[in-house]
This record gives C-alpha cells, structure tokens and sequence, in this order.
C-alpha cells in the first residue's frame, strides 16, 4: 500500500488559531483545549500545531524542524545542511512519553543561518533559496520531511488526537502570540507523521479543513512558477498558491483571497467600475489559483493569520473577538471553551476573510519575507 | 463505351404498402434517386445516385422509406476489403483523386470514450446546479506574465474573447455552407454569448451586425480579408492548416462561387478559390511572428490574434514556436476534424487524435512556465457536453464544434458536401437547396444544442464538486483512463482507472 | 384577420402542405396513410404548391376583403364568416364555377370526385383550435399564420 504522500487522501477536519494581536505571548494550553473541545473531528490519525514567537532567543535564524524515518535519512541531510547553513544549534526536540503515540520518527530541530554565498549561488533571493531548499529534502531525501523552517516558530504534528499531540510535545512550555491548531480524520488508515496538518513554507504555516476539487488545476498552475508538490496535499497546494500569490507576485493580502475566493462573476458588476474591472482581470488573469471544492483555512505568518471558507461556505468556521485576542475555529464551542464573555462572535460568508495582524503590521507577509536580503547572524547563539 | 465497375452504395427501401405517391421524395432529392415514372405513374428509385442523407426518409409523410447499405459481398479477403477494392475501381474510371466530406471515420480510437470524470462522494460535497451557481464563462486572450507584471490586472488587460459556455462555432467558410447556415450560426452564437468563426472567404454583408462576435479567419487564399473586415470581426484567426486535411490547401469549385460568394471573398463571379497548402508568406516560425503582429498592428491591438494548427506529430513544439510568435489563442484541429472537402487518403491518413495534441500541448507550455499566457483551443471531433468536459480538463480553456453544429443543423453525415449538392442545404450554394436551411430554425436548434450541453456540463461540474469551469482546467486528476496503455495514459497525463 | 403567408426563402419546395391538406380534408383527417389508401377518390388539397425557377411557395385562397368570388357566386353558396373567412357551401353550389373564372389568384379549383365535380378553396381549417393544417405541418416554417400586415 502507498504510504500518504505518494497519494493523494482526502481528509474532514477541525481548525483552529488563536492570536494576541498586541504579541504577548502565552503557552500552548489554550489551543490544546480548543482543539481538543472538536475531538469529535478529528480521528486519531493527525494532529498538530504552529506556533509563532516561540524561540525568541533565535528569532534571526531560520527554525528547522524535520522528521527522519531513519539515521541514514538525517546523515544525507545533515550534509546537505552543512554545505548550506552555519549551523548554530542542533538537537532533538524535547518530547514527552504518551502512551497512545507510537512509531514515532526521529524528531530535530536545527537553527540555521544560510552562507551567503550559497544565496548568491542560486540568485541572491533569500526566501526562493530557503524554499527552493525545503522543497528539494522533502522531494529528494527519501524518508526526511521538513515539518517547519521559518523564524521564530515551529510546526508541531503528528499522528494522534491533537490534545495528545500537544501532549507529546510538550507544548505547554512554548510560549507563542500565535497558535494554530488542527485534528484531522484522514480516509485512509495507516497515518503519516508528514501527512498532519500544518504545512509549513518559509514563515508561512497552513491548517486546513476541506478538499480541494481543484487540487491538479492549483498544483499545476504553482508548478509552473517553480514549486514542487510532492505531498498530494490540498494543504501542501494552498500554501505554495498564497507564496506565490503574496511573496513571489506580491499580491497584497485582499487581492489574493480575492483570486482564491474570487467572486462571482454576476456579482461583480455590483462593485462600481473600478473595483470591478480588477476583480475581474484578477480572475481572468488567476483563473488557475482559485480554490474550489470545500474548505476553511487558517493561514498564519510572524505577522498575523487570516482564516477563510471557500466561496460558497461549504465547510463551517466561526470568528470571535476578546480585547486584543482574535480567534477562529471551525466550531463556536471550540473559542467558548477557553475564552469567556467574548466580545464579538460572527461566521464570516463565503470568500470573507477574517485577518488578525500583529499592531503595527498591515499584511501578512513578515519582514524577513520581503524581497532580497542576505542573512544577518543569528542573536541567539 | 466501357461498362462502369461502379455498384450503388446504397438501397433504396420503397414500402409500396405505405407509398403514397406523393412525390415529396422526388422533390427532396437533389441527387435524382427518386424520380416521377410517367408511364407507371409511381415514384421508382436510381439507387446509384442515393448518398444516404436521409432527406427523403425524414420528409416522408408515410414513413414508407428507408436506406440500407447495398449489400453485395466480395469474396472474403482480409486485406483487400470490398471498400478498397471499390475505390479502386472507382480511380481506374476517373482517373482523380478521391474526395470526400467531413471529418475521419475510420475506426481509430476515439480516446474521449476511454476517459472517466470523477465525483464526489462523502468527503466533499457535490454541488447542486438548480441550486447553486456553476459558472462557465470563459476569457480566451493573451494573459500578462504574472510574474514580469505583477500588477497588470489594474490596468486594461490585452483583448480577450468572453465566452458564456466554453464553445465555439468552429471555421465553416461562406462558400463551402450557404449563406443561411451563416445566419444560424452567427444569430445562434449572438443569443449564447459565444464567437462563431465565418472562416476563410468573409462575412456576407447582411452578417455585419454579428460582426462583434464573429472571428474571421485570415487563411492561405486571403479570401474576403481586409483592414476594415479585421477591425469590424469580433476576432481573427490564422488558419495554418486543419485537421481534417492537415498540410493541404482548400479548393472551392468555381460552381459554388456564385454572385454572394464572389463579392464576400472577393474574386470573379464563377472562378475557383483556391486556397494554397501554406501561405506563401509564412515559411517559418518568424514569418508566423511577422504575419501576427501585421493582424495586431493594423487592428490597434484591440483584437484577439489565434493560429490554428492541424495537430501534427511534433505538435507540442510547433504549439510552442505559435505561442511565443505571439498569438494569444492555439488552436489545435484533431484528425476528426471535418471538411468540406478533403483528399480522401489524407483525410483519413494523416495528423492526431485531438486527444493526444492537447495533453502533449498543455504540458509542454506547462514545462515552459507559459500556459498561463496563452489559451489552448481544441477542435476536430467533439460529440458532446462529457467530451467538451473531459478536454477541459486535459488542459483546454474552450472548444469548438463544427460537426455537431452542422448536425444540429440538420445535417445527415453522408459525407458529399463537396458535391454542393447538399440535400440539407448547408454545404451548397445552389438557392432552392439553400432555402431549406431556415436560419430561424437554425438558430433555435444550435442555442437548444448549447443549452443542453451547458446544463449538463454544470451537472458534471456539480458532481465533481466544482463551480468554476476554470478549476476543471487541466485538472487531470478528475480523469481515469479506461482500457488504455501505460504509454498512452503517460501522454494523457492522467492515472488508470482504479489507481 | 389571421391568414396564412408563404416565405419565399424557407420554402423547400417539398410539397407537404398539400398532402397534410389533402388528409386533414379527407374522410380520415388524422392519417396520411388512410386518407390516401382508403378513400374512394385521392384526397385533393385546397393549398398549391408553386414552383418556379427562381423560387416556390405554397398558395391558397387569400380570404381577400373585397372578395370577387362571393361577389360573383350566383347561389349565395360563397359566403364570409363571421371571422372573415371566405367559404363555401356545398349545398347550395351548384358547380358553375364563375367562381373559378372570378378568382384573380386562381386558387379554386374544380375537382372531379368520383364523376361528380365540386368545387374545392381554402377554408383556413377553420375548424381546428390550432393554425391552419399546412401551416402546422410546414416542415421549415415556410408557411405562417400572422394578422394581416403584420410584418415578419
């Protein structure tokens, strides 16, 4: 049997994210019990967590987390990581035992800074370099995947209920602004530690609830501009969609939900002309990136997250407000489990996204994301 | 006078129970195959003039006709088939080579019919046309590299074609159909907010008014092709070859060239239109190049500029040198493709499965980092609304339809529209056959068949729980390839069926 | 007043219109077959198809407002209903056929059925709900049924 990764599974879901948007940072326990509030969602097959402000003390280097079926696989990439990074730390990331997680794969993390040199080689853009980078472990080290690699933050998954997860993670001891969550309920039976939510590029990380009808169309349109699907995920799709989207083409954060969201067409002359006129050369022009089939999506960076249902609203999702926390689950019962008296509660429409970015930050897209720059070292170390 | 070898094709079936005598056979028949017996004062058969057009059949009030295959066997022989040895005969009496109409029919795979559309089932939910919005508009049109112009969508775009349902009315010219099977398509392709293309010879004058939505074809001959009939069409195309006779010129017979035809195509009342193998100003891929820019120049850039292209066996290549010569539509003519006249063994000997051009095509501009810049137009052997679906998601962005159109039309496929002697009056110029088309009738039968095809395609669409034609686009993994080898499922680009 | 107009250009010459006028004036109105089969004399139409060169179209009595033949009819068996149809009554004709010599289009005829002659013109099927028969069996619209001066 092809295990996931080499084919394609589709999977119901439970998301959730929560962010401080003043950036005080609190500890893991609030979205392990949101996440844990869905159990039902979810099937015991994948469970997992981005967080976001996490390694202060490294916030400059580049946060590699990757499994490893085997020591063979880490020793092929650890080569490749020397030849293209100082490295400043390596070691295993520090997990608890539960009972009910097993078949574990090796779990390290490393924080990295790139030899300049090394980006020069490939053309002096940074975050292609990184990405370019990631792509190649995941597609050419066989039985090595890079579960995260941006700055300041982490993925953290595996296969389990999430609450378990969290668990085995420790995740009570990381201290984030922001935290994503999703339990998953894959359709095939033996899960894979790569295979759970989120996925991860550069500083972006994914959780995603749905199935995209429109996988191929999406993953041959991102691979045309140098991206390689070598998942078989909706998730995987999504998120090199909105790199492109926002880092490579530089969409701002509104054009891109309104490629992936796109209005339709007979509402569009209802905008004024203007408005109008590039929605619709948007969607002539990325007819390819729209998102169709089911889904809700929390998409988050080091700036803030954006959560958002496809067009017609086929999968649930639910925003809340409380002072300066903003958080969004695929059910109400989630956020009410570990925020009280809140403010403002609404399920945004289709196609209507629902942003929370740090003070001070108007887009998504981090500092470190913007343009090319050569990488300075690493405070921390 | 020698014997001739030739035998009937075809039988004339007289059911002299239900014959009435009423002659409206004899009246349909622009062959002669029924005719008025004086002397025995009832309607008798020339079977040898019958082409099987089923005119005669339809417009029997009593149902008393039918046409069978003239059955006389050879003796039995597995290479030299009763067909072959007919046409042998049949060039040992004349001499000439064999013509023939329409488009392929030999028993090649027709790759359509080994592909399956998916559904969905539980873990995503179809979507419900009745209730829901599917849309199907399509843009066909040059599209900026996103990447070099990042904010092109806040300006004016380069002109695209709007299409309401991803059809189009493909290149039948004014000469090779008749003036009313124009008005049909033009005044179907109006109602359905589609582009109908006139082909090479022109737009009748009385068609000006459709002008918006129709594309005039720019071909070999430059028939009925100047700067104020480009800047009037809705779209131009230049027509290197088609499927349906690939590296071969066309050749309208003087006979068709009647006073309408020669002043739209611009030549002398009763001369041949003889449209050459390549244009003689194209000899290579920067001539193309030449030829696109000189349409763009002196349209102002406000026109669509397609090639269409018989596929060929080193069509991906050829599609990309079209592509990068600047054409904002590839139009790509399958070996199905139909004609309204063709050599017979280059009909049925030469070119592609429409199939197999477009996978090959769209990969390519894929591997390229171009497709998104170009549009893919397929053509050549197009049935129905599942073909039309299954080609989008091999990697078109519309389709056109020649063959249905015309059947829809009326249209019997006997294959003699090079006779002009059309019995349904489409492929004639002959006035008493062309009134048979009544382009309010016309109109009406190719706006049902498009209708019926958009509902059905927003059905599939539903079921695969998508409601944008344009997530359909290349989307390979909504096909399975029944019955086909692993060869042909890798040009296909798609998994077998069960995978 | 409806009458029935003939499109020049849609008409293929076919010949239809008489054999479903022909039926739907026979004994067996609903059947081609029958009507043409079974009846003592073959079943004639009261609309004519003309052909020419140039073009054809089927005729028939056009119900004309000032109409010669019912000026002309020596009985009083031509007469106009109360709809402006122009009929005939076959009890009170006694075939003269002044009526034949009075029609300036020529659209009545004399018939022979079965050694007796009558007198045959349209009667716009007056007594159908639907349009007149050649009309509704018109296989390419060539023939239709419009209010007067209406233009097409």
């Amino acid at each position: 049997m092809l295990r996931e990764g080499k084919i394609r599974i589709p999977s119901g879901c439970a998301v959730s994210g929560i962010i401080n948007r003043k950036g005080q940072v609190f500890s893991g326990i609030d979205i392990v019990d949101s996440i844990a509030n869905m159990r039902e969602r979810s099937n015991g097959l994948g469970g997992g967590f981005a967080a976001y402000g996490i390694y202060p003390e490294y916030r400059d280097c580049y946060a590699m987390h990757i499994f490893y079926d085997d020591i063979k696989a880490k020793e092929d990439t650890d080569y490749y990581i020397n030849r293209n990074f100082e490295v400043n730390l390596s070691e295993r990331i520090p997990v608890r035992k539960v009972k009910v997680i097993e078949n574990q794969p090796i779990i390290w993390r490393y924080f990295l800074s790139p030899i300049p040199r090394r980006i020069e080689d490939v053309g002096g853009d940074e975050d292609e370099f990184m990405a370019q980078f990631v792509m190649q472990i995941n597609a050419m080290i066989e039985g090595a995947f890079v579960a995260s690699s941006g700055k300041n933050m982490g993925a953290f998954k595996g296969v389990g209920y999430p609450e378990d997860i969290g668990e085995f993670y420790r995740l009570d001891e990381y201290k984030a602004y922001l935290w994503t969550a999703h339990g998953r309920f894959p359709t095939n039976t033996p899960g894979w530690w790569g295979g759970a939510h989120p996925f991860t590029l550069l500083d972006w990380s994914v959780v995603h609830n749905g199935e995209i009808s429109s996988y191929d169309t999406n993953r041959r349109f991102v691979e045309m501009y140098d991206y390689k699907c070598t998942l078989q995920t909706d998730t995987e799709v999504i998120i090199y969609l909105f790199d492109l989207l926002l880092r490579k083409i530089g969409l701002s954060l509104e054009e891109a939900v309104s490629v992936v969201a796109a209005p339709f067409w007979e509402d569009l002359d209802d905008l004024g002309p203007l408005k109008s006129r590039q929605l619709r050369n948007l969607r002539i022009l990325y007819a390819s990136a729209l998102l169709n089939g089911p889904f809700s999506i929390i998409l988050a960076s080091g700036n803030g997250l954006m959560a958002l249902n496809d067009r017609i609203k086929l999968r649930p999702l639910v925003a809340a407000e409380k002072d300066e926390c903003l958080y969004v689950a695929s059910e109400e019962a989630a956020i009410r489990a570990v925020a009280k008296d809140l403010d403002r509660v609404w399920a945004p429409r289709g196609g209507e996204a629902v942003v929370g970015l740090l003070e001070g930050k108007s887009d998504l897209l981090s500092a470190s994301s913007s343009g090319r720059k050569i990488a300075g070292k690493c405070s921390g170390s | 006078m020698a014997i001739s070898l030739k035998l009937p094709e075809f039988l004339v079936v007289r059911d002299k129970e239900r014959c009435i005598e009423c002659q409206v056979c004899v009246n349909q028949c622009a062959n002669e195959a029924h005719i008025w017996d004086q002397d025995l004062e009832q309607v008798v058969s020339n079977d040898v003039a019958c082409v099987n057009c089923h005119r005669c059949v339809v417009y029997c009030p009593t149902r008393a006709l039918r046409i069978e295959e003239w059955k006389q066997d050879f003796k039995k022989n597995a290479n030299w088939d009763g067909i072959s040895i007919k046409q042998t005969y049949l060039q040992a009496e004349s001499g000439g080579t064999l013509l023939i109409g329409m488009g392929n029919d030999k028993a090649y795979p027709i790759y359509w019919d080994h592909l399956l559309l998916n559904a969905s089932q539980v873990t995503n939910p179809s979507i419900d046309p009745l209730r829901e919005p599917i849309e199907l508009r399509t843009y066909l049109g040059r599209k900026p590299d996103l990447l070099k112009n990042p904010s092109a969508f806040r300006e004016e775009l380069p002109p695209q074609l709007q299409l309401e349902v991803p059809v189009m009315f493909s290149a039948m010219s004014f000469g090779s159909v008749s003036l009313n099977t124009h008005r049909s398509l033009a005044a179907a392709a109006s109602e359905l907010g589609i582009y109908w293309n006139a082909g090479e010879g022109g737009l009748h004058e009385d068609l000006f008014s459709y002008s918006p939505k129709t594309i005039v074809q720019v071909a070999s001959g430059r028939f009925g092709i100047n700067a104020s009939m480009l800047k009037r069409a809705g779209g131009i195309e230049i027509k290197i070859g088609q499927g349906a006779k690939p590296g071969i010129g066309g050749h309208l017979p003087g006979e068709k060239v009647e006073e309408d035809v020669s002043r739209t195509r611009r030549i002398p009342y009763g001369s041949d239109a003889i449209s050459p193998a390549p244009h003689h100003d194209i000899y290579s891929i920067e001539d193309l190049r030449q030829l696109i820019y000189s349409l763009k120049e002196a349209t102002a850039y406000e026109r669509v500029v397609g090639v269409k292209v018989a596929a060929v066996h080193n069509i991906a290549a050829i599609a990309s040198g079209i592509a990068r010569a600047g054409a904002d539509i590839i139009v790509l003519d399958g070996f199905r493709g139909g004609t309204g006249a063709a050599p017979l063994r280059i009909r049925d000997n030469v070119g592609l499965p429409a199939e197999f051009a477009l996978a090959a095509v769209d990969q390519r501009l894929r591997e390229e980092g171009i497709r998104n810049e170009v549009s893919l137009v397929i053509a050549g052997g197009i049935r129905n609304s599942a073909d039309i679906i299954k080609a989008i998601a091999l990697g078109a962005d519309a389709i056109y339809i020649g063959t249905a159109a015309l059947i829809a039309l009326g249209c019997h496929m006997c294959q003699k529209c090079y006779t002009g002697k059309c019995n349904w009056g489409i492929a004639t110029q002959q006035p008493d056959l062309v009134r048979r088309v009544n382009p309010k009738i016309g109109r009406e039968r190719l706006v049902n068949l498009v209708r019926s095809w958009e509902h059905e395609m927003k059905e599939m669409l539903g079921g695969m729980g998508i409601n944008a034609i344009e997530s359909l686009r290349g989307n390979r993994l909504m096909l399975r390839g029944v019955g086909l080898n692993a060869k042909e499922l890798e040009i296909l680009g798609i998994k077998a069926a069960g995978e | 007043m409806k009458k029935v107009v003939a499109i020049k250009e849609y008409c293929v010459a076919c010949g239809l219109c008489e054999v479903y006028c022909a039926t739907v004036h026979s004994r067996y109105p609903d059947s081609v077959l029958k009507a043409f089969k079974l009846s003592p004399q073959k079943p004639v139409s009261r609309v004519f198809l003309e052909k020419s060169e140039q073009w054809s179209g089927g005729i028939q009595c056009r119900h004309c407002k000032d109409a010669p033949c019912i000026a002309a009819c020596i009985t009083g068996a031509m007469y106009r209903n109360r709809d402006g149809i122009v009929l005939l009554d076959e009890e009170r004709c006694v075939q003269c056929s002044t009526c034949v010599i009075a029609c300036p289009y020529g659209l009545i005829k004399e018939s022979d059925m079965g050694g007796r002659k009558v007198l045959l013109k349209c009667d716009l099927c007056y007594q159908l709900a639907e349009s007149p028969t050649c009309v509704t069996y018109c296989p390419n619209e060539a023939l239709i049924w419009v209010e007067e001066g209406e233009t097409l």
